[in-house]
């Protein structure tokens, strides 16, 4: 496609959305280069998480254009078709399947073939365990596989849930609030999680914990009424005028 | 629900139709002037008397004394002595042509007919009719009852053909040049019916006299009529009475222009195939208004039917599967109301039965809704499905408590006498009942919006329903909130039931009929929205109707099957309905 | 792959259910005739157990979607009805010359209503094989059309119920019409034999008690199977968190489109099984009321569960066949009924002051109700007056006004506990007072049927089987259904409840009240 769009992951470009006279995304331009690490700030109703959805299918944007991997149209496909490009997405409230173990909330996260008649049928391998067991020691539950996923605690659930991203092996992450609710071990923890995984995918994380986003040390962009404000590295956009003024000023 | 047979209240004493009626083809058109309001037409009618009487003095053919009854019954007994003398009979029923007392009328009838006696014994001339060997005998003048009489001591006054040619003229002079302008409407339309060419110079004697428009209108149609079917008149005029035919533009005239489309002559063919044309072409015109009319009653009765149910499941999220019995007991509170006004014995007030009845039936539903609300909907807060089965579960309670009260038939609900009959503009006929409900319908509705706007209770309405939690958090009684909107709601279905008690058999089943169609409403209309609703209702209403005449035979069930299928269909298009509110609060 | 697909569902105790009903399920007609049989059923009977089974295998096909999926069709006695409408169209061309009017091809009511040949969807149904397609086909089709339609545009929950009530209610339309040539409002009957053999004959009856056994042994193990595979976990991830799954990557709509028309299969078998042991089927069947009856056969034995609405459908019925049945009953066995939900309520109320207020409720509804009684039967209300007011109190309807004024009490006092113990106090002494009185059953059925609606979904949220294995849960249930209503939520105890943005605030009600965190019934843990 174009040339800016070239070696992007994901490129956004004069992106519209609006709820019944509400533009919810006023034009918003963004760029993720492959491998990096984005944090996304800003005030309620600054558009992070439509922005999200856009991103996942799952608003359709009124106008501008959304590609993956440079050539990819992501504003004509919807929810599941983004995931099985490799759209990896976190909620801000942690939603698993509490009704189900943690183990088999890994299973059903896990990449393979997602068809009715492949999961009819399908069999678990010894790599398919193997994973499972990686990945429940990487998020630290291997003691709790067993366990309903109802009964975990909220920062628990949470990491359940970026389990589960892993286990989808997707080429880009959205994280939406993941140290909400955690304590500070738990979000530095969450930290340390998020840097590991950026080293071999590229991850959007939306924040509003500034100690957090300052921890990750990646570059920031401020989002303010749909389109973006301020882009920068953290020291630069902490700096600048307009968003103290949309952070304090009201 | 239009094949619902209405039952007129005999109890109180007033037969709808209590005026004689020489013509019948005038009943409808007699009924449309009379009924809408009554003093309206007593001023109009005293206006037409007075110029009618000033129109008298003027035409000096029409200019008579005072008839006198008894110069027509001298004439009347003069037939006795012409008995067997047709020319003298003539001579006779002439002269009570010349006399132009309206009740020559019946007595030219009578001898028409042949029905026109006299008693052997003592010459008394009357009116029989044969039963048995005996006659009954009636004035021939006023109807009275005379008594009876065996065949065989009576004669009957013998007619020929002349004698009738002259009746039919003098009948013709009596009623077509009569002071009464109903009565000249009434016998140009009989003239229109009939097309009897004997009646073509009288008519046009009628027509040269004839000052009033309206009447002069029809006269002109009825001699039309006659024209276009004599195939001695010139081409030219028989092409300017098809225009008046077409102009006319009723069934009847189709008909007469349709008979003309084989003539010969080529120009008078086709001018009538023109004539045709247009007719068919208002035909449409006027099918289209009416169809539009019985989809918008159609819709009044869906929107009273969802608006309640659009209440609770858009406003509370609840479904009520009970809401069509809320429907079912408004309706039988009308026949409490109405059963405890009879057998108090006050039947005047039965008509005003049903604004007694409808602020009774909101209450009882209401109570009835709030007691649901609190008895079981609130222990399943939260649980859309498990609300859905209970519900159910009372309704199925309910309609067989009414079958244990009331038994399981139909009970009778009887109508105001204002709420019966009907009146017609154009080609378009209206019912009396189904424009009240549809004012009624509207009326309730735009209540309904100023409780949601302006009240207390709807701001709180509005507030629980956007966010629960915070309305909660702000000091609303959220249960109570509930509480009170679900007896609404419920209320409101009471209001439909006494509506629907007017046009549909009032049983256990009658909530059962349109439960289905009221949550299509508020679906299709999208939820959490009335105007959604209101739109929902009329929309499914008029789509209804004028799917019925296309399909088949006007077949109204694969019309509301279509109908059903469109709403899975559209469904799938708009999932949220017409009006549904977007973005992301609305998404979980 | 098949071979585990199949196998796997199967445990020791899934194994002796399916193994008891294959047992049955030979063992029934191999003992037509020989009473001595441990297996030995009368006529009477087998038509009966027969049909119960029938029920149970519908249950099971609205168990599986409802339980497993979250989709709850109140329209399922649509692919009943059309598997039942299948086999009565082979067993009315299966009558031949044996009508009424002999026609060897046209049905009776064919002749009757002066069709000319056979309608072109009539063609083939002479054959038993086709009819057999044709009774998993068209149900089959029809879902499967349906679902694509509206699952695909994500209608969900309620929305869903309605729409396919709609359908079902379209589709009665539809069979009523004499010109959709299904038989009009009579539908089909007076059956003459099946495959060669004779309907109404004892063997014959025997063997299709059987293949409804068999029948439904299949279809548990098919539920199990399907339950069991990685579909089975990824379709209840999709009940329980619906969008999450589509973000995992799967086609939501497709994995509910497989369920619903597996069950619309499933139900029309039994739909076909049902129509030669009947020997009838008409519109009746494709009525709303049918198939929101059968939801609660599901709700009853318990939904999240294969066994319990099997067990539900079977139960249900057996009920309403005893209670419809016939004889008058002596009140007091009605009275059994307030007398348990009295015992009910005083066991729910944990504390001692709870039970003092239920039982004084009781005490004082029973007082109001014994002296209406007398009231009732000493004042002779004049007949043409006051007829209605007279009804309403008459002994008769004692029951009624008690509990209409006891709610509107309940109402005004909001002392649930009395009022609760006063109308089951009320009705309690209405019915013990005159032991000598008998009430008919069968006309009261409707109010049973309904106070099983409100009872099942109160009282027992998780059914017989849900609850055996899993607890009691209605006391939370409707204490979270409480909290919800007034506003209160979990998360407004949150730790941290600030960081929770206004806009975003979960508006999910299933997060909100999904109270008890094991309530689902996730297979492993029922085995």
């Amino acid at each position: 496609m174009t040339a800016k769009s070239d070696g992007s992951i994901l490129y956004l470009d004069g992106v519209t959305v609006s709820f019944d006279g509400f533009r919810a995304l006023n034009s918003l331009s963004l760029i993720l280069e492959r491998g990096e690490m984005r944090a996304i700030i800003g005030p309620n109703g600054a558009g992070k998480t439509t922005m999200m959805d856009v991103i996942t299918g799952k608003t359709r944007p009124d106008s501008g254009t959304v590609l993956f991997n440079g050539s990819i149209d992501l504003t004509k496909l919807d929810e599941a078709a983004t995931a099985q490009l490799g759209i990896g997405r976190k909620f801000q409230k942690p939603t698993v399947f509490e009704s189900q173990t943690v183990r088999d909330n890994l299973e059903l996260a896990l990449a393979g073939r997602r068809g009715v008649f492949a999961s009819l049928f399908h069999r678990k391998t010894a790599g398919e365990k193997a994973r499972i067991d990686e990945i429940l020691e990487i998020v630290r539950m291997t003691d709790r596989q067993k366990t309903l996923a109802a009964y975990l605690s909220h920062g628990q659930k949470q990491w359940l849930e970026i389990g589960m991203l892993l286990a989808q092996e997707p080429e880009v992450l959205l994280v939406d609030e993941p140290a909400a609710g955690m304590t500070d071990a738990e979000t530095e923890q969450t930290g340390i999680l998020l840097r590991e995984i950026a080293r071999t995918k590229s991850v959007v994380v939306v924040e509003h914990d500034m100690g957090f986003v300052k921890g990750l040390g990646v570059k920031v962009t401020v989002l303010h009424e749909g389109s973006v404000l301020s882009e920068g590295s953290f020291d630069h956009v902490s700096a600048d005028p307009r968003v103290i003024e949309v952070y304090l000023g009201r | 629900m239009e094949g619902a047979v209405r039952r007129p209240f005999l109890v109180s004493g007033r037969r709808p139709d209590p005026w004689p009626e020489p013509f019948g083809i005038m009943t409808n058109v007699r009924l449309s002037a009379l009924r809408p309001a009554r003093a309206v037409q007593l001023a109009l009618a005293l206006v037409a008397a007075l110029c009618l009487s000033l129109l008298a003095l003027a035409s000096p053919a029409l200019a008579q004394d005072e008839p006198d009854d008894a110069v027509l019954r001298a004439l009347v007994q003069e037939f006795v002595a012409a008995e067997g003398n047709y020319r003298d009979t003539s001579a006779i029923v002439d002269r009570i042509a010349a006399l132009g007392h309206p009740g020559g009328v019946p007595v030219l009838n009578t001898l028409g007919a042949g029905d026109l006696f006299f008693r052997n014994s003592d010459d008394l001339v009357f009116a029989g009719t044969e039963r048995g060997n005996t006659l009954v005998m009636a004035d021939p003048i006023t109807g009275e009852a005379l008594g009876e009489v065996a065949e065989r001591e009576a004669t009957a006054i013998r007619v020929n053909n002349a004698v009738r040619r002259s009746i039919r003229t003098a009948l013709g002079s009596l009623t077509l040049l009569s002071d009464d302008r109903a009565t000249r409407i009434a016998a140009a339309q009989t003239v229109f019916a009939s097309r009897d060419a004997n009646n073509l110079a009288l008519l046009e004697q009628a027509i040269e006299a004839e000052t009033d428009a309206g009447v002069l209108r029809v006269m002109e149609q009825a001699r039309a009529a006659i024209v276009v079917n004599n195939a001695d008149l010139a081409a030219e005029e028989r092409i300017a009475a098809v225009d008046v035919l077409a102009a006319r533009g009723d069934q009847a005239a189709l008909n007469y222009l349709r008979l003309l489309l084989t003539t010969d002559d080529a120009g008078l063919a086709a001018a009538a195939e023109r004539g045709v044309s247009r007719i068919e072409t208002a035909q449409i015109f006027w099918g289209v208004g009416q169809n539009l009319w019985f989809g918008i009653s159609l819709g009044s009765v869906l929107l009273l039917a969802a608006v309640g149910l659009a209440i609770t499941f858009g406003v509370m999220g609840v479904i009520n599967m009970a809401h069509g019995e809320m429907v079912m007991i408004g309706a039988y509170t009308v026949f409490v109301v109405q059963d405890v006004i009879r057998a108090s014995g006050n039947a005047a007030l039965l008509e005003w039965s049903l604004p007694i009845a409808i602020p009774l039936a909101f209450l009882v539903t209401a109570g009835i809704g709030m007691g649901i609300e609190r008895g079981v909907i609130r222990w399943l807060y939260g649980r859309p499905l498990e609300t859905l089965l209970a519900t159910f579960g009372i309704s199925l309670a309910l309609q067989q408590a009414a079958r244990s009260i009331f038994g399981s038939s139909n009970v009778l609900v009887g109508s105001p006498s204002w709420m019966s009959g009907s009146f017609s503009i154009g080609q378009l006929n209206f019912n009396y009942n189904r424009v009240y409900i549809l004012l009624f319908a509207i009326m309730v509705f735009v209540a309904l919006i100023l409780v949601l706007r302006r009240t207390a209770l709807g701001l709180q309405m509005r507030a629980v329903t956007q966010n629960r939690r915070m309305a909660s958090a702000m000091g609303i009684h959220t249960p109570r909130v509930d509480m009170f909107t679900f007896g609404l709601g419920s209320g409101i279905a009471g209001l439909a039931g006494v509506a629907l008690s007017q046009i549909d058999n009032v049983s256990a089943n009658l909530g059962q009929a349109y439960i289905v169609d009221s949550f299509m409403v508020v679906v299709l209309g999208g939820v959490g929205n009335l105007w959604g609703t209101f739109v929902g209702a009329f929309g499914l209403g008029v789509t209804n109707k004028f799917l019925e005449p296309y399909i088949g035979q006007g077949d109204a069930v694969i019309a509301k099957i279509i109908v059903l299928v469109a709403i899975i269909v559209f469904i799938q298009w708009r999932p949220r309905g017409l009006f549904a509110l977007k973005g992301r609060a609305i998404e979980s | 792959m098949i071979g585990s697909f199949v196998l796997r569902g199967l445990d020791w105790r899934s194994g002796l259910v399916i193994v008891g009903l294959l047992v049955i399920g030979i063992g029934v007609p191999l003992s037509v005739g020989s009473p001595n049989s441990p297996f030995y059923l009368s006529t009477n009977d087998t038509l009966l157990y027969g049909k119960y089974l029938c029920y149970g295998l519908l249950a099971l096909s609205i168990g599986l979607i409802w339980g497993y999926g979250g989709i709850l069709s109140l329209g399922h006695g649509a692919f009943f009805a059309l598997g039942g409408y299948a086999m009565g169209m082979y067993l009315m061309r299966a009558i031949g010359t044996r009508g009424v009017y002999g026609n060897p091809i046209l049905p009776d009511f064919m002749v009757f209503l002066n069709w000319g040949e056979l309608p072109w969807f009539w063609n083939g149904f002479d054959q038993f094989w086709f009819a057999a397609i044709m009774i998993v086909l068209v149900p089959g089709a029809l879902a499967f059309l349906f679902g694509w339609f509206a699952f695909r545009s994500r209608v969900t929950g309620v929305y869903l119920s309605i729409i396919t009530q709609a359908l079902t209610y379209a589709l009665y339309l539809l069979f009523l019409r004499n010109e959709t040539a299904v038989g009009g409002n009579n539908g089909f009957t007076d059956f003459k034999d099946i495959l060669g053999a004779p309907i109404g004959a004892p063997l014959t009856r025997g063997w299709l008690f059987g293949a409804s056994a068999i029948a439904l042994a299949i279809g548990y193990w098919i539920c199990r199977s399907v339950i069991f595979s990685k579909y089975g976990k990824v379709i209840v991830a999709v009940r329980d968190a619906e969008s999450r799954t589509r973000f995992l990557g799967y086609r939501v709509d497709r994995y509910k489109v497989f369920l619903f028309t597996l069950s619309a299969c499933m139900a029309g078998v039994a739909g076909a099984l049902y129509v030669p042991q009947v020997g009838i089927i008409n519109p009746g069947e494709l009525s709303p009321l049918k198939s929101i009856e059968a939801v609660v056969w599901v709700a009853v034995g318990g939904r999240g569960t294969l066994v319990g609405p099997m067990l539900g459908g079977v139960l249900v019925n057996a009920f309403k066949t005893y209670f419809t049945g016939g004889a008058s009953q002596p009140y007091w066995v009605v009275a059994i009924l307030p007398a348990l939900a009295l015992l009910f309520l005083v066991v729910t109320y944990r504390s001692a002051l709870g039970w003092v207020k239920v039982l004084a409720g009781a005490g004082i509804g029973a007082a109001i109700a014994a002296f209406g009684l007398v009231l009732a039967d000493t004042w002779a209300f004049p007949p043409t007056t006051m007829r209605f007011f007279g009804g309403i109190l008459s002994a008769e309807s004692w029951g009624w006004t008690v509990a209409v004024v006891a709610i509107i009490a309940w109402l005004v006092t909001s002392r649930n506990k009395y009022i609760a113990g006063a109308i089951f106090g009320a009705l309690l002494c209405r019915l013990l007072i005159d032991p000598e009185r008998t009430l008919a059953l069968a006309p009261n059925w409707p109010y049973f049927l309904g106070a099983l609606f409100i009872a099942v979904t109160l009282l027992l949220p998780r059914g017989i089987v849900g609850t055996i294995t899993h607890g009691w849960n209605a006391w939370r249930a409707r204490k979270a259904s409480i909290d919800a209503q007034e506003g209160k939520d979990a998360d407004l105890t949150d730790p941290e409840p600030a960081k929770i943005e206004l806009e975003d605030a979960p508006k999910e009600p299933a997060a909100e009240t999904k109270s008890p965190p094991p309530a689902a019934a996730l297979p492993q843990a029922s085995s």
